[in-house]
């Protein structure tokens, strides 16, 4: 990662070595919540990539107009501004979509993923940075919603986008589409993602320690 | 008063310029948005009026005001505020029966749904659910299993319901689906409890009804 610029590993941050869902365990509850098919995970990826994208262009354009101690009231005015937006389109184009998602298009607005960028990030760098980063953390928001959504639909319908993949034979794991299948399949993907993330740094780890003797050698 | 670091005038302006940008946006979308989920609400629920009446030729819509039918709304009330049925009519003008909308708390969260109401007969004509939460797999079958929608076309009320198997064959009997029983007899509870509701005013039609 040393010979990425600046600006790229502002948008590739996000999408995998800090994935928002799977790294840093934030925007869980539309994660177990509304993942129970792909579509309903694309939708509601999209539409919080929507809210993150035009809530992080505006904190930064406004970052010097912000005080301090309205900040927080004055970037949740602004992301549930882009949630209503979002709320209101989605259920004039996409009525079927926006039925199935429910309450938890308005509980974007407490996606604590959201907010966390605008305060860590958004409010302290220039414009163009915000939109990497927001690009980045989107993508990977939205690549955590599509592995929970396909890995449930499949399991839990047998199919995938609503086509059939398994055939009329095969008996759908009703659990994987309940709430306790959002539950285990989050916690499967986490004991992998740690089980990498731990073989990865193992290994660094090794290269990092220094040969026999050179320690004392150095020392005297 | 100051507060520390920004001046408190600063504090409130910013955040009454934000809000009142935020209020302008959602005003814009809001505009441009309501008519279409309106024109939505509006065709879905036509398409349920169609569906348990087995097609009419047209419909009239209904006012149920101080228990009584009326054609026009009253003055000064919202259309959407008020509680409709939906009269249907063959190719010939002759009723062919009412649509009813009605919901009560099921397995999940309420259970919103349509039927349609012959009176000449006192048959249940169809049955459509327009909104449920219920159980995947289990309690979603009350819209999902043909045989049970089925079941609602053509029994006569009020209705009863019994475990699948268990029927003498009654003409008011339906058969509740296994694993959803809470989900089946709430559906025919609803209907009976707007039945028992609306029925002497349906049942009367037109005598009902001021003009």
């Amino acid at each position: 990662m040393k010979s990425a610029t600046t600006a790229q590993y502002d948008l590739i941050r996000g999408i995998w070595r800090e994935n928002p869902v799977l790294i840093h365990l934030l925007g869980l509850c539309p994660a177990l919540a509304v993942t129970n098919t792909v579509a309903n995970s694309l939708a509601m990826g999209l539409a919080t990539f929507f809210v993150l994208m035009g809530s992080s262009l505006l904190v930064s354009t406004f970052k010097r107009f912000i005080p301090h101690e309205v900040r927080i009231s004055a970037y949740i005015l602004i992301i549930a501004t882009f949630v209503t937006i979002a709320d209101l389109v989605l259920a004039a184009v996409v009525p079927e979509i926006h039925k199935a998602l429910g309450a938890f298009i308005a509980l974007i607005v407490v996606n604590c993923m959201i907010l966390g960028r605008q305060e860590a990030f958004a409010s302290k760098r220039p414009v163009s940075r915000a939109a990497l980063d927001a690009t980045g953390t989107g993508i990977g928001f939205l690549i955590a919603m599509l592995m929970m959504g396909s890995v449930r639909e499949l399991l839990g319908n047998g199919t995938l986008l609503g086509y059939s993949v398994f055939g009329a034979g095969f008996e759908p794991w009703i659990i994987m589409i309940l709430p306790p299948g959002g539950f285990l399949t989050l916690g499967v993907f986490l004991l992998a993602m740690g089980w990498w993330r731990g073989r990865t740094e193992g290994a660094q780890a090794r290269v990092r320690r220094w040969p026999h003797g050179v320690a004392t050698r150095r020392a005297a | 008063m100051t507060i520390r670091g920004a001046p408190a005038w600063r504090l409130v302006t910013t955040l009454a310029a934000a809000g009142g940008m935020a209020g302008l946006l959602i005003v814009v979308v809001f505009e441009w948005a309501e008519p279409r989920i309106e024109a939505h609400r509006a065709a879905v629920l036509a398409a349920a009026i169609d569906n348990v009446l087995a097609s009419p030729a047209h419909y009239d819509t209904l006012y149920v005001v101080d228990g009584a039918l009326r054609e026009t709304p009253p003055e000064g009330v919202l259309e959407r505020d008020l509680e409709r049925v939906f009269l249907g009519y063959d190719e010939s003008d002759v009723p062919v029966g009412f649509a009813v909308t009605g919901g009560e708390p099921g397995y999940q969260d309420i259970i919103q749904l349509i039927f349609g109401y012959d009176p000449g007969s006192g048959e249940v004509v169809g049955m459509e659910v327009l909104e449920s939460k219920e159980t995947p797999g289990l309690g979603d079958k009350i819209e999902k299993d043909a045989e049970f929608v089925a079941e609602f076309d053509g029994v006569q009320t009020p209705l009863v319901g019994v475990k699948q198997g268990a029927g003498q064959g009654d003409p008011s009997e339906v058969d509740m689906i296994t694993g959803a029983t809470i989900s089946s007899r709430t559906v025919i509870a609803i209907i009976n409890n707007r039945l028992e509701e609306l029925g002497p005013l349906l049942d009367t039609y037109p005598a009902t009804v001021k003009r």
